[in-house]
């Protein structure tokens, strides 16, 4: 296609006063939730392709028992900038996109509470991001302590030059958590106090409580991380002693100020996801969502117990035995409410009236994935089970369950779900269902024998291994390589579809919720007027209207 | 960090209805306390870091130091906490819509923080160590640091708000940006109290 297609497909929709109105509105400062949703969203994809390629070139490396492709060091800076890129570059920016796009809408409000601030919270990712990226470029390349940064690892500096791959990961660091400290805020002040009038708490979309309980977590955890990261910036650059054992100093201590962040940071991660299964199960299953106020609040629940459970990733770094009875208590607590959330979901599916589309079917495998992934939390959550396979691939195994296999596939459920909502266009159902069944077999494939790997006891971080661990590595990396040809029918998917497909109506899927209500795309100010919300969310079946002005809710399907 | 974050707070783009203008400015109040109070979450990591390291390190003080002067800082302490009061007064009179008066109590406050801040960096220029000296030297540094800039972020801000007061019409639409600044010193005596009983008091 050429440029000029793909300027008149995109310049067709959604008339932005005051802004360009065309497609350089997405590369422009723009003020509207919606175009900072889709920037965040298409700025988050491309860098989940290329911490997807880090991940290949990895997989590449250990299909052999060698370290044949890559040299050790190089192995060293992929595992890092591949997990970096991942959580601060691609979920954290995806699902604040879908936060952007959907909560305004959701609870009725015209844009967040501060729009200008919304805008510089983005511009931030793609600064931050090529300030990681940039540490390829520089005297012996990016980092190598991997994600969490340990000292004394992370303190080494080889080369002796100030702006080296560790000093840019930290900057990278600090900048994604101003960006998501302003987000955080500005989210929380929308979905506190800019609801429509009717929509009380126990109205909202389970999505809007997920996104304002992951929200919660970043205000209260990433100011610790900062705090961990800027006293180790000093130990790096101006040699003061916090973290650095050989004069007096405590690299424990980085531990606790690190995973107090950066253990509920996955929970930022799969809180919102959680708000999607939440969303698409009574959509697709046509039945209100199962004990919707228990769903909701669990959430919260999660929020709070996420505050008191990191000292699991420390098990084996000296910690004294209460400490880890505690924590091992606390951390199994966290199945609580998680379970609570399956059970309601399975309990909204039983019985329904399934429509097995592209979105449903990766909500469904997003949820078996999120079992699985929770069976393992479980056994590592315990102390005599982590010490023994701790650092090993188990782990591995356990958080891309988490991560893939029920967090990026509930993306992709909500990615296709409201992409009719988001560019007016449909989706091709053929090229979705491929792309489901790709990325399903591919994240059994490439992390199930993570597991057996684990048990087994090979370590993870390592270029080289011994051969008895060959046939395993094998299968994850033939898995690795689907999970990268996956990704091409969704790419084919969305951008022909925005261009060529077919015209979405408002409520392509008969689904409750104020966004449906709206055209698709949505006007620039979401609505003529601002709705009276007089139902409970997910009426599936029931008859009622959601809003003042309705009849019934058959009126909207 | 702050005052770049107020700044984009305060500048947001006004709405176009007139009506919603005050609901704008009580969402700026909500998101400053909300930002508040994550901004306190790196004070008390600090101080739980400092605690930490005062309990647990064998030779918590450098050779040749056998303590903080107390009296320097004890004064400017006094000064900071009455600037507390001292602020609150000139929002008084801004609500009683006298001007001079504001500008007056809200310039000695400047004048008050600006003393704390000479009299730290005397402090800091007469002591015999440094922010590389081991444990204390860093973690003293630190937390005193990373106070005095929210101490010199208060005062710039101040004086923004001080500047804005001669803008014609400037607190018809209310007086977030006064009522934030204040707020946020009040945040930072709050802060200095904690940190001095921790490195002053608790030697």
């Amino acid at each position: 296609m050429t440029d000029l297609t793909l300027e008149t497909a995109l310049n067709r929709d959604q008339p932005t006063p005051g802004e360009p109105e065309n497609w350089r509105r997405f590369f422009s400062f723009s003020t509207d939730h919606k175009v900072i949703g889709i920037q965040y969203i298409v700025v988050a994809f491309v860098f989940f392709l290329i911490g997807g390629f880090l991940a290949m070139v990895m997989r590449g490396e250990l299909i052999t028992p060698e370290a044949d492709l890559v040299d050790r060091t190089v192995y060293n800076a992929l595992f890092t900038m591949h997990g970096t890129i991942m959580l601060f570059m691609w979920t954290f920016p995806v699902l604040n996109g879908l936060a952007n796009y959907l909560v305004p809408l959701q609870i009725g409000a015209r844009d967040m509470a501060f729009p200008r601030l919304n805008a510089v919270a983005f511009w931030l990712v793609p600064i931050f991001g090529i300030i990681l990226m940039a540490s390829f470029l520089v005297p012996g390349g990016p980092s190598q302590s991997g994600w969490w940064a340990y000292p004394p690892v992370s303190l080494q500096n080889p080369t002796g030059n100030l702006i080296n791959g560790q000093f840019l990961w930290i900057l990278a660091v600090a900048l994604s958590g101003i960006s998501s400290i302003m987000g955080a805020v500005n989210m929380v002040t929308t979905i506190i106090r800019m609801r429509a009038p009717g929509m009380t708490f126990f109205k909202m979309p389970a999505f809007c409580w997920t996104v304002a309980a992951a929200q919660t977590i970043q205000l209260f955890g990433l100011p610790a991380l900062t705090a961990g990261a800027v006293m180790l910036l000093f130990d790096l650059t101006v040699g003061t002693s916090f973290f650095t054992p050989e004069t007096g100093g405590d690299p424990v201590l980085y531990q606790h100020f690190f995973w107090f962040y950066s253990h509920p940071a996955v929970y930022v991660i799969i809180l919102p996801v959680f708000g999607v299964f939440s969303e698409l199960f009574p959509v697709y299953a046509r039945k209100p969502l199962f004990g919707y106020k228990f769903v909701v609040v669990s959430s919260f629940v999660i929020t709070g117990l996420s505050a008191i459970v990191w000292v699991h990733h420390m098990y084996a770094s000296g910690t004294p035995s209460w400490m880890r009875m505690l924590f091992m208590a606390s951390t199994m607590l966290i199945s609580v409410p998680t379970g609570v959330k399956i059970f309601a979901w399975v309990a909204t599916i039983w019985g329904g009236k399934l429509k097995l589309s592209t979105p449903m079917l990766f909500a469904l495998g997003g949820l078996v994935n999120f079992l699985f992934a929770g069976i393992t939390g479980i056994m590592l959550a315990s102390v005599p089970f982590d010490v023994h396979v701790n650092n090993t691939y188990f782990v591995v195994g356990h958080f891309h369950y988490v991560i893939y296999g029920a967090a990026v596939m509930g993306i992709y459920a909500a990615i296709y779900h409201w992409f009719p909502k988001m560019t007016g266009r449909m989706y091709y159902e053929g090229l979705g269902k491929l792309h489901f069944v790709l990325t399903f077999i591919g994240v059994n494939l490439n992390f199930l024998p993570m597991h057996p790997l684990g048990l087994m006891g090979m370590p993870r971080r390592v270029a080289s291994y011994d051969p008895e661990f060959a046939f395993w590595n094998v299968l994850a990396s033939l898995g690795g390589f689907l999970l990268g040809v996956s990704v091409l029918p969704f790419l084919l998917n969305m951008i022909s579809s925005w261009i060529l497909g077919e015209k979405a109506p408002a409520n392509p899927w008969r689904a409750i919720g104020l966004e449906w209500l709206v055209a698709s795309p949505p006007p620039h100010e979401n609505f003529a007027e601002i709705p009276t919300v007089v139902a409970e969310p997910y009426g599936y079946g029931k008859n009622e209207p959601l809003i003042a002005s309705q009849m019934t809710s058959t009126e909207l399907v | 960090m702050s005052s770049v974050n107020l700044d984009q707070t305060l500048n947001t783009a006004a709405v176009a209805h007139a009506t919603e203008h005050h609901d704008e400015g009580e969402h700026r109040m909500f998101g400053f306390i909300v930002f508040l109070l994550s901004e306190s979450v790196i004070f008390l990591s600090f101080f739980a870091g400092y605690i930490v390291y005062k309990t647990t390190t064998p030779a918590w003080l450098p050779a040749g130091i056998d303590g903080l002067e107390v009296r320097e800082p004890l004064i400017n302490t006094i000064v900071l906490v009455s600037s507390s009061f001292v602020i609150y007064f000139a929002e008084r009179f801004l609500h009683r819509e006298n001007l001079w008066g504001f500008r007056a109590f809200w310039l000695l406050t400047m004048a008050m923080g600006s003393f704390f801040l000479y009299g730290q960096a005397v402090e800091w220029a007469g002591l015999p160590f440094g922010f590389t000296d081991g444990l204390f030297g860093g973690t003293f540094y630190l937390l005193t640091g990373f106070h005095g800039l929210h101490v010199l972020t208060g005062v710039l801000m101040q004086g923004i708000m001080l500047g804005r007061s001669f803008i014609p019409g400037n607190y018809d639409d209310g007086e977030v940006g006064v009522a934030a600044t204040s707020l946020f010193w009040h945040f930072v005596d709050v802060i200095w109290i904690i940190l001095f009983i921790l490195i002053y008091v608790w030697q």
